[in-house]
């Protein structure tokens, strides 16, 4: 599957046919080979993994682990919109895959700043899905690109990264990390950051797993006097900000993509339940109080998904509105996502506090998914703040 | 030069010769094209540049040019809008007969009725309100009790009407009666009734905002001619619906952006108030208000111009105009209290030394804006609409 005319969408909202044929495509891959039985048997036999390798080497093989890689390094060059689809239909099924740490976080930083020898020799390895490559960012338990510290030391043309890194996502089956450090200036800078690629077994690193709510892989990064060598800079050293920056809200339209996906099945599950479930001899659904949040909910999504699409349409055309846009999205799904998932649950009543049902699933990725890359209060001072008030 | 290029450079030159100097001016209340068989016009430019327009069919650009609408593609009118906006043009004519009526009437009207009533709406003529709702008919409005009955060579209306929007100012109603008692839906029809008919008395009802624009409405034996029915007998539930599809979207739209417009924008407005810290607005909690508000702006936007291209391919979603009214509305409420935290007290000022009048001006506009969730149907109503026709819930007992 290639994206052979690379056709841009003529209109900002309207899908192009090929993006259509990839949206269908990604919809029976994830329902049929990865249904949210397969995170529940990830997290029941407690996989080491933490992903089913199979299932990510037949969405490879599809091409959906090379959509945002142009064909030249391997990929299938469908953008970021494409991506978005993808993303979308993986929300649904809460598809615990590589797709985001290695194939979108880490894809982009490459292509935003890597050099001809980094793209040529990784991302053809991440496209065929045979390498995974995670990326090291936060220090604390909130977003915060611009306090990062994990101090790197210039030494004879190389750093020195001395540190801990936090929530890594996929970090303890990633064969490379690409690891933000401060190789310049203090806290709170715009510049001074350096993006280092490191191979997993590198000496001074260490990769310890950790357990999340939404029982999705995460891990622990240490780095003690870990020397990262010129070639494995990406880009630039001290100049890491805006490539970083330009990836990371891509990547943040990109997880808001995943978020709606799950939105949508949170909602059209407790709309069936709405119609099904019958208490005092009626079906609930023609209580007018749960009626009409139900169309509140419905309204919130259609906002939604105007919001998204453009910013994934946007984000093609390379509008230089994309940071903006992405606090937008980010926000405004976070929000979509806590109202639905919650309103869901409720609906659905004590059932839904079982484990048997997945609504309790759905609510704890969307909670992870909040705090990922920039909670809705980081992103709505983000917006205010790029649009200067 | 494409053919939508040159409609652009004769639309400038031609705007740029016909617009009157004072049309380009923020518009005073009292200066509101409004039209009719007694218009005022306090600023005679206004009268001027109506008539140029409407020579153009340009008052109501998109109708087709057999009725004296302007016959413009959705790609000129757009181009028209936009140059407009260039020039910073007040509107040339407001009118219900153009906004709700007449897309009614292209649709569900006779060619004799189309060509009767269309041009002079067009030409700002003649100026028509609505007569749907009555007393005891709010959000219940297909239980209307308005009668016609059926004289032979006329019909003879008797009933009340409420909310007649500008009925004391208008010249034509267009009305649902109730021409068949023993069904709901299927026992409503579509009737025009000229005002000057003897037995209509329309009475302004004042409002919290201290102003009157709305109406009740008395119709008592009006005799109204049988030509005057639109769509079949007994078929006006349809052509109601569709009118309240317009009018939701009209309202839908209503005062964005007004008000604080002649303050600088809600967040300059925040600055002036409450300081700046490195050039953000100073009060942290206001500014996540503000913002919030902000956000909510641009998404709706983005919502509209969606579901725009959206349904131009052809892909409606349906009650797209419930979504709209619903979230507009209330979003519009809401931007008026956050104005009046802004400006405190001195918003809530309505005369007093050393005051401002624009700043004075905003209670007003918070009033009536509580009326958007309210008229074209209230919120609960759209939610209903939503719950049934896009949810397809199952329904129960009540509506």
């Amino acid at each position: 599957m290639s994206n052979e005319t690379n056709e841009q969408p003529k209109t900002d909202f309207i899908l192009s046919e090929e993006q259509t044929m990839l949206r269908d495509t990604a919809k029976q891959f994830f329902s049929e080979q990865v249904p949210v039985a397969n995170l529940r048997k990830l997290r029941d036999e407690d996989s080491a993994d933490g992903i089913d390798r199979e299932v990510w080497k037949q969405a490879a093989e599809l091409g959906l682990a090379g959509i945002l890689i142009p064909e030249a390094y391997g990929g299938t060059d469908f953008g970021v919109t494409g991506m978005g689809l993808v993303m979308e239909e993986a929300g649904r099924t809460l598809a615990a895959t590589p797709l985001f740490s290695s194939s979108i976080l880490s894809t982009l930083i490459l292509l935003e700043a890597g050099s001809e020898d980094q793209k040529q020799s990784i991302l053809p390895a991440i496209a065929a899905g045979e390498m995974v490559v995670a990326v090291a960012l936060e220090e604390s338990g909130h977003h915060n690109p611009a306090a990062i510290s994990l101090s790197a030391e210039k030494k004879d043309g190389s750093l020195v990264l001395n540190g801990r890194k936090t929530f890594v996502l996929d970090g303890h089956i990633a064969d490379k990390l690409i690891i933000v450090a401060r190789s310049n200036g203090q806290k709170g800078d715009t510049n001074g950051l350096s993006l280092c690629l490191v191979d997993a077994h590198a000496e001074g690193l260490r990769v310890s797993r950790s357990k999340m709510v939404d029982s999705r892989n995460s891990s622990e990064v240490t780095c003690e006097n870990l020397t990262v060598t010129a070639d494995m800079i990406i880009g630039t050293i001290d100049e890491g900000d805006a490539p970083l920056e330009s990836a990371l809200d891509h990547a943040r339209i990109l997880l808001s993509a995943e978020i709606l996906g799950g939105v949508n099945e949170v909602f059209e599950r407790t709309l069936e339940y709405l119609k099904e479930r019958k208490q005092f001899g009626v079906p609930i659904g023609t209580f007018q109080a749960l009626r009409h949040r139900a169309s509140a909910m419905f309204s919130e999504i259609e906002i939604c998904k105007a919001v998204l699409t453009f910013a994934l349409s946007q984000s093609d055309k390379k509008s230089n509105q994309i940071a903006r846009l992405a606090s937008l999205t980010k926000a405004r799904l976070g929000e979509a996502s806590t109202l639905v998932s919650s309103e869901g649950l409720q609906m659905h009543g004590g059932i839904g506090m079982t484990d048997d049902v997945d609504i309790g699933l759905f609510l704890k990725r969307a909670r992870v998914q909040l705090q990922l890359l920039g909670d809705p209060s980081f992103h709505r001072e983000r917006y205010a703040r790029l649009n200067g008030y | 030069m494409s053919n939508l290029e040159t409609f652009r450079e004769e639309t400038r030159a031609w705007l740029e010769e016909n617009c009157p100097a004072s049309m380009r001016t923020p518009m005073p209340d009292e200066e509101q094209p409004w039209g009719g068989r007694n218009p005022s016009y306090p600023n005679p430019d206004t009268k001027v540049w109506m008539e140029r327009m409407a020579a153009r069919g340009w008052t109501a650009p998109a109708w087709p040019t057999e009725y004296g609408g302007g016959g413009l593609t959705p790609e000129e009118n757009k181009i028209l809008q936009q140059e407009l906006k260039r020039i910073n043009a007040r509107p040339c004519l407001n009118s219900f007969g153009i906004w709700m009526l007449g897309p009614a009437l292209l649709e569900f009207a006779t060619e004799e009725q189309k060509q009767k009533y269309l041009p002079p709406i067009v030409r700002g003529e003649i100026r028509w309100c609505q007569g749907y709702s009555e007393p005891g008919s709010g959000s219940d409005l297909a239980g209307l009790q308005t009668k016609a009955e059926d004289m032979g060579d006329h019909y003879l209306v008797n009933g009340q009407k409420v909310w007649t929007s500008y009925a004391d100012k208008a010249d034509w109603i267009f009305c649902l009666v109730r021409t068949d008692t023993s069904v709901k839906h299927e026992g409503i029809s579509f009737l025009l009734i000229d005002m000057e008919t003897e037995g209509v008395d329309p009475r302004p009802i004042k409002l919290i905002s201290g102003s009157s624009p709305f109406c009740e409405t008395f119709l008592t034996d009006v005799k109204v001619p049988k030509e005057n029915l639109v769509g079949e007998l007994n078929k006006g539930w349809t052509i109601a619906k569709r009118l309240l599809e317009h009018e939701r979207t009209m309202i839908s739209g209503m005062n964005m952006g007004a008000g604080e417009a002649s303050l600088g924008g809600m967040e300059e407005l925040a600055k002036e108030v409450f300081g700046e810290l490195d050039g953000m607005i100073a009060h942290p909690t206001l500014r996540d208000t503000v913002t919030k508000h902000k956000m909510d702006e641009e998404a709706f936007g983005l919502t509209l111009r969606r579901t725009g291209e959206l349904a131009k391919a052809g892909h409606g979603i349906g009650a797209e105009a419930s979504i709209f009214k619903y979230y507009g509305s209330e979003m519009n409420k809401r931007r008026f209290e956050i104005l009046l935290e802004l400006l405190g007290t001195n918003a809530l000022t309505t005369e007093g030394e050393g005051h401002d009048q624009d700043v004075m001006d905003i209670s007003p506009q918070w009033l009536r804006s509580k009326a958007n969730s309210i008229e074209g149907g209230t919120t609960e109503i759209q939610l209903n609409i939503i719950a049934k026709r896009v949810l397809d819930l199952p329904e129960g007992g009540q509506a």
